[in-house]
């Protein structure tokens, strides 16, 4: 992939373009701080980290991997993984598959692109899954649906509600059927989860596309979303080269859906932990741990 | 009300031995049967309903009831349709939410009545436009996938020609699939994969072969139960057809809808297991 902005003039001083010496000015050093993508406006590192990346001018909400996301989410210590041992091979030896998830693990850190487990919030015990946008940006391949699958299984078992964050790019290419065949199996473990009263709170985080938002994301019995994030099934890109036109602004963010009708509602990243501990309570059947 | 004359002769391949590339054409060809060709041949008194009560009706989605040598039956289709005019009405077989959810309240009548249903697929994918994510594409098929893995009714899907992604899947939730011999069934077009892989859709030969998308490969990784054969033509292949549906109702007919709806979980749950390593 080549990287964005390689052919652009450099922004730094140091690496000497004339143009940009009369912003010479003392400033903080990149390490410490980051522009923000929406409003361009620096944030400071430390600051940006309290304010659970979320930008503290504009309210953009920087993305989070799986780790971070559960350090929010869950109280203290409570999170314990299952199923963390879980990876798809390449089984149908897909060209270059295997570099590639060699690459996804450096990148990430993480075995798969999703991570499950239970956890307690706000002193409600639950199932929480939170796909990792780091790696292969969430795609859902065989091992994704079966760590999901399970956790939703392990949920029915112990009758406990499941909360789960979707950030996706949909199904994983590189696992050809087998990956397409992960939506149905989701859908169905989601259905037996459902059928037998137990509570399902999906969190679309940006972006939630594809083969994710056509089963598991859009199943729940509580959908929220993140202000600003990209939920759609075809990716804009898509749409645009089909119908040859430049699609309106804002289309398939979090405002559109919640105005079209299929989102519950938007909640601020800031607000996520009281507004689950407050869903957990509404449905509530005297199992406070 | 649309004319359904098709264009004769049909496409049926003869060939056996062609590469996925020109079974992948194979199952584009122009003058391949769609899906009111194999009702016309296999069904009686095929009787047509429209619209899905919420939104409006998408003739991408044939659907209504038949009867199958005196079993009634619900029959669904993608249908591509023939000649431009009627190709272009039908969207060229991309449904839109409506036509999914068209075919999800049919499924609904079908677990009400006690009737099996037959599925058939032709489709490049669900459409992907500015009205389709309006009217919630993904949830559409989302809801489709959820309620067939638990309808109480016996299920079969045929694959008659293209099978893309999700839209295809959304009619393919079920007990058995079935594909046609030069049918196809992945989860990206293979030019959509070579532009993603190689930069270049022009690979699409290679993307084809990588996909893994034709019945014979399918049938080994166990996603597919049955493959048609084409080679005796659209008369004989749609006598073949009836015979083992006929067959095949009759035998998950006689099952407890527990014991249905728990194999058909069981099936799902089981595709790629063996791919995945737990260490």
């Amino acid at each position: 992939m080549i990287k964005r902005g390689l052919f652009k003039n450099p922004k730094n001083q140091l690496e000497g373009n004339p143009k940009l010496q009369k912003y010479a000015v003392p400033c903080v050093t990149d390490e410490m701080s980051i522009s923000c993508p929406s409003c361009k406006k620096a944030l400071l590192n430390e600051e940006l980290a309290e304010n659970f990346n979320v930008c503290s001018k504009c309210g953009y909400h920087f993305r989070l991997n799986a780790r971070q996301r559960i350090r929010l989410i869950s109280d203290g210590n409570t999170f314990s993984e299952t199923d963390a041992g879980l990876s798809s091979q390449n089984i149908l030896d897909f060209p270059d598959y295997d570099k590639k998830l060699e690459n996804a693990r450096l990148e990430s850190a993480e075995k798969e692109a999703v991570v499950c487990g239970n956890c307690e919030i706000g002193g409600y015990h639950c199932c929480i899954f939170v796909m990792e946008p780091y790696f292969m940006m969430g795609s859902m391949g065989v091992a994704v649906g079966e760590k999901i699958t399970r956790l939703f299984e392990l949920a029915l078992e112990k009758s406990l509600p499941v909360v789960g964050f979707t950030v996706s790019g949909g199904a994983r290419m590189q696992e050809g059927i087998m990956s397409l065949m992960q939506m149905a199996k989701t859908s169905g473990a989601v259905k037996r989860h459902g059928d037998a009263g137990n509570l399902y709170v999906a969190v679309l985080t940006d972006p939630t596309t594809g083969g994710v938002t056509a089963s598991f994301a859009t199943e729940a019995d509580i959908i929220i979303a993140e202000p600003g994030a990209l939920v759609g099934f075809a990716g804009p890109r898509v749409i645009e080269q089909t119908i040859r036109q430049k699609l309106p602004h804002g289309f398939q963010s979090a405002e559109f859906l919640l105005e079209k009708g299929f989102l519950d509602d938007i909640v601020s990243r800031i607000l996520q932990k009281d507004y689950l501990t407050k869903l957990l309570f509404l449905h509530d059947r005297g199992r406070k741990s | 009300m649309i004319c359904y004359i098709p264009i004769m002769p049909f496409a049926l391949k003869r060939d056996e031995k062609m590469n996925a590339y020109e079974i992948v054409r194979a199952a584009r060809a122009k003058n391949r049967p769609t899906s009111i060709d194999y009702m016309e041949r296999i069904f009686s008194r095929f009787t047509e309903f429209h619209g899905d009560r919420r939104f409006g009706d998408d003739k991408a989605i044939v659907a209504g009831i038949a009867k199958l040598s005196g079993m009634s039956v619900t029959v669904i289709g993608i249908e591509k349709g023939h000649g431009t005019k009627e190709k272009v009405a039908r969207n060229f077989g991309s449904a839109h939410p409506e036509g999914y959810r068209k075919a999800l309240r049919q499924m609904k009548l079908a677990e009400k009545f006690g009737r099996p249903v037959v599925c058939f697929v032709d489709t490049a994918g669900a459409f992907c436009g500015i009205g389709a994510e309006e009217r919630g594409q993904g949830q559409a098929i989302a809801e489709n996938l959820m309620e067939m893995i638990s309808l109480k009714v016996p299920v079969i899907s045929i694959f008659i020609g293209e099978g893309g992604s999700g839209g295809a899947l959304a009619l393919a939730v079920s007990d058995e699939v079935w594909m046609l011999q030069n049918s196809v069934y992945s989860v990206i077009s293979p030019e959509g994969c070579a532009s993603i892989l190689w930069k270049d859709a022009s690979k699409i030969k290679e993307a084809c072969e990588c996909l893994k998308m034709t019945a014979a490969d399918l049938m080994s990784l166990g996603v597919i139960e049955k493959i048609l054969p084409e080679k005796d033509g659209l008369n004989k292949l749609c006598t073949a057809i009836k015979k083992e549906l006929l067959a095949s109702f009759g035998e998950k007919l006689a099952l407890s809808s527990d014991e249905l709806l728990e194999r058909r979980y069981q099936k799902f749950r089981k595709i790629g297991i063996a791919s995945v390593s737990a260490s």
